[in-house]
């Protein structure tokens, strides 16, 4: 009987202290999780494995919310708030940004070329097919980030850094490029 | 002698520091998780809540989904970040919204899904959801429900002022009755 009780009161401690360590740890430093989807194709999930990529997500790095282009990250979804996507960061506030459209009737910019407002970025999956991304949604706010993957973890065959790099196609443009957009204004201001 | 008690010391030290760390992570958990002391500053809010007022906020209606029309929350800025935003939700994802109510000529919006609309309680001197659009709802943190200080201005928050009624026609009078 008392050995009993001693058991289930060093259990209820144990808990009391592992359950908001283990959270915290989760919150400010980061976890691992498993990629859903074909968006971020062939980087992630490619087509000739059978079972997903498992990915760290690393929370500090995103603490003061700085990231950079090329960067791989999870964020809320603009049109869900219970759904975490993972994309590329193709461009940042300031940057100009050459608009893909998709499909007819989603929403869309006026112009090719978007101008990321501030507090915002643009994010694209690597799977330009299939993707739904600031190609469809536009630019997303930063607040939205939750982590950086840094790391492909499973399978280990694929075991990797994941460091920033853009697609060749989708580099910043230089400042003659804007420029003269800008004159032809052909680059959309969005009203923030 | 002297090193046993160097050892005993530095156990207690190491204890010390596990408390530390056990008591700020269960102090990180509630501030995150459950309910959050803030203090406002900024005139967007007024006559609701004044700078250097003390406010009680929860985070379980944002979590649970349960916030609606006529909620004061407190969300992360979509223009920047690092700084939060103090505004009452006058729309959520699917209903119509006007953005000029005084004018007679009224611009009409509808609220993307999962977004809602924010509008300060100062409509004429409050930069919300009219100059930056819709706010995604994952960028909410919590909701106001108590003011804390000043004494003289505490207890459960005003309802919408008058105008903002007429941002969202079916925004219901909450808060109007008895509760201040």
């Amino acid at each position: 009987m008392q050995a009993a009780r001693r058991y289930f009161k060093s259990f209820a401690s144990g808990f009391v202290v592992a359950v908001p360590v283990t959270v915290t740890f989760l919150d400010y430093v980061g976890y691992v999780a498993r990629v859903e989807g074909a968006s971020m194709q062939p980087f992630l999930n490619p087509e000739d494995r059978s079972f997903n990529d498992v990915v760290l997500l690393n929370r500090w790095s995103v603490r003061n919310f700085k990231v950079n282009r090329g960067d791989v990250v999870s964020l809320a979804s603009p049109r869900d708030p219970e759904q975490r996507i993972i994309k590329r960061v193709i461009a940042l506030e300031g940057d100009t940004v050459r608009h893909t459209f998709k499909m007819p009737g989603t929403r869309t910019y006026k112009n090719r070329y978007v101008r990321v407002p501030s507090g915002h970025f643009w994010v694209e999956g690597d799977n330009f097919r299939h993707s739904l991304d600031s190609n469809f949604f536009g630019p997303v706010s930063v607040g939205l980030v939750h982590a950086r993957a840094s790391h492909i973890l499973w399978p280990p065959q694929r075991w990797q850094r994941i460091e920033p790099s853009l697609p060749t196609d989708r580099r910043p443009l230089d400042q003659e490029t804007i420029d003269h957009l800008e004159e032809q204004g052909a680059v959309t201001v969005p009203k923030t | 002698m002297f090193s046993s008690r160097l050892r005993a010391a530095a156990w207690k030290a190491a204890a010390v520091v596990g408390y530390a760390v056990q008591y700020g992570c269960i102090a990180h958990c509630t501030l995150e998780y459950a309910a959050d002391f803030i203090v406002c500053s900024g005139p967007s809010m007024e006559p609701t809540i004044h700078t250097q007022d003390i406010l009680i906020t929860e985070k379980f209606s944002v979590m649970l989904k349960t916030v609606d029309v006529g909620d004061v929350v407190i969300a992360r800025s979509p223009t920047n970040p690092n700084i939060f935003i103090c505004k009452r939700v006058a729309g959520m994802e699917g209903d119509k919204v006007c953005l000029n109510p005084g004018s007679f000529i009224k611009k009409y919006r509808w609220v993307p899904r999962g977004h809602v609309w924010l509008v300060g309680d100062n409509m004429a001197n409050s930069s919300d959801s009219r100059v930056y659009g819709a706010v995604p709802y994952a960028l909410l943190r919590s909701k106001v429900v108590f003011k804390v200080w000043p004494p003289g201005d505490s207890g459960s928050l005003r309802g919408p002022p008058q105008e903002m009624l007429q941002v969202l026609r079916t925004l219901k009078d909450t808060g109007g009755s008895g509760a201040r």
